[in-house]
């Protein structure tokens, strides 16, 4: 088994229209075993930026520690927030400083940027960013997310039908895929407000 | 083929951890205590490689006895078991520490907690948790029997039936278990289950 299907994981960002969307499974697996089902994959880099880690856990803890730890130097010098552009380059960087001795983690970034566009994108474990703008996915369940979100995504979505269709596209693949799963994390994402609900799939 | 769960109760949590310590197939000694008291109100049972569990497990004790003197206060069991983690973390990619650790605390504050931190550095909050081979059984019976809020009486209940499956279904199950509990009050040894003396 791959080092990237020790821990089991499901990733899936979406953008509609003036909002993003981003989901993940819940299970923290070690192989073939369930440990937890609650895991927190999505993190909140501040009220417009989220990303969301898939791959090894203690990796995406690593990670996520360090992203922290430069997000909020970036706002003590620059008494702003980040931009999701530059985030993603920042992440890109990290990941490539460790070209030879990766974090085993693929990461889904997802943000407003500037006039509150949104801006989604993934990058693979040593810092390839792939830019996309209809939905990017990352984990165990990428091949089905894939399909489901091709077949499922309709441009300009408003926040509603945002969620119905991430949250469709997340369930039905994680119930495909055994390493990931125990329900959904959503987050929907407008200027105004962040929406965060769980969903119920196959608790298997 | 060692073992270390835990569960959080009312008030309480609860470690239990086989003590067995084997060597390819002599049993070097059925009375070693695999669960180190961190300070007054952290418990660390700790599973693994024998070597890198007595090390990594009295280095931890260390460190937080440093903290408190220094500082004055104890740390939480947050933040004991981020450090914890964050130490298992830097060590993993030059020199790994092959342990697997359930850490249960009583914080004023937060009341009592449970975290799974494996060897490779993944740490959960939990309510229960196990590690080795046991963890088969224990898991499958808290999964069936644990709910929320149970009593010190019914949690020892869940311990002794995971300790009997263990027992009767794992090919070389361990052959003494022990309990330890860290409440309001502390952390203290509860109590063993033998079926051999040392």
């Amino acid at each position: 088994m791959s080092i990237f299907e020790y821990n089991g994981s499901a990733l899936v960002a979406m953008v509609g229209k003036n909002c993003f969307a981003i989901a993940s499974d819940r299970r923290l697996g070690v192989q073939l075993q369930t440990i937890a089902t609650d895991f927190q994959r999505i993190f909140k880099i501040h009220d417009k930026l989220f990303v969301g880690l898939s791959g090894l856990g203690s990796d995406a803890q690593t990670l996520y520690q360090r992203l922290v730890f430069r997000h909020k130097l970036y706002q003590l010098r620059e008494e702003r927030d980040m931009k999701p552009e530059t985030f993603a380059s920042l992440v890109s960087a990290m990941l490539y400083e460790k070209r030879f001795g990766p974090y085993f983690v693929q990461p889904v970034i997802a943000g407003l940027g500037e006039d509150d566009k949104p801006f989604i994108c993934t990058m693979d474990s040593i810092g390839a960013k792939e830019l996309a703008k209809d939905f990017v996915v990352a984990g165990t369940a990428s091949e089905s997310l894939y399909g489901a979100c091709e077949s499922m995504f309709k441009p300009d979505m408003d926040h509603e039908e945002l969620f119905e269709t991430i949250s469709q596209a997340l369930v039905s693949s994680i119930d495909r895929d055994c390493l990931s799963g125990w329900g959904g994390h959503v987050y929907i994402v407008t200027p105004t407000e962040v929406t965060e609900r769980i969903l119920k799939g196959r608790m298997d | 083929m060692e073992c270390v769960f835990g569960m959080v109760g009312k008030g309480f949590a609860l470690v239990v951890a086989d003590s067995s310590a084997v060597n390819s197939i002599l049993v070097h000694k059925s009375n070693e205590d695999k669960i180190m008291v961190l300070d007054s109100h952290k418990l660390m049972g700790a599973s693994g490689e024998a070597g890198d569990r007595a090390q990594f497990t009295e280095y931890v004790q260390k460190n937080v006895a440093l903290y408190q003197y220094r500082n004055g206060i104890p740390l939480t069991t947050k933040a004991a078991a981020n450090f914890m983690r964050g130490e298992l973390a830097t060590a993993l990619r030059k020199n790994p520490y092959m342990v697997n650790i359930v850490l249960a605390g009583y914080d004023q504050e937060t009341g009592p907690s449970l975290y799974f931190i494996d060897y490779i550095a993944t740490l959960h909050k939990v309510d229960k948790t196990a590690f080795g081979y046991g963890s088969y059984f224990a898991l499958s019976m808290m999964d069936r029997h644990y709910h929320p809020n149970m009593t010190v009486d019914e949690a020892l209940e869940l311990a002794d039936q995971c300790i009997d499956e263990i027992r009767s279904r794992l090919v070389v199950a361990p052959q003494n278990f022990v309990i330890k509990i860290v409440d309001q009050d502390g952390a203290r040894e509860h109590s063993w289950r033998r079926t051999t003396r040392d």
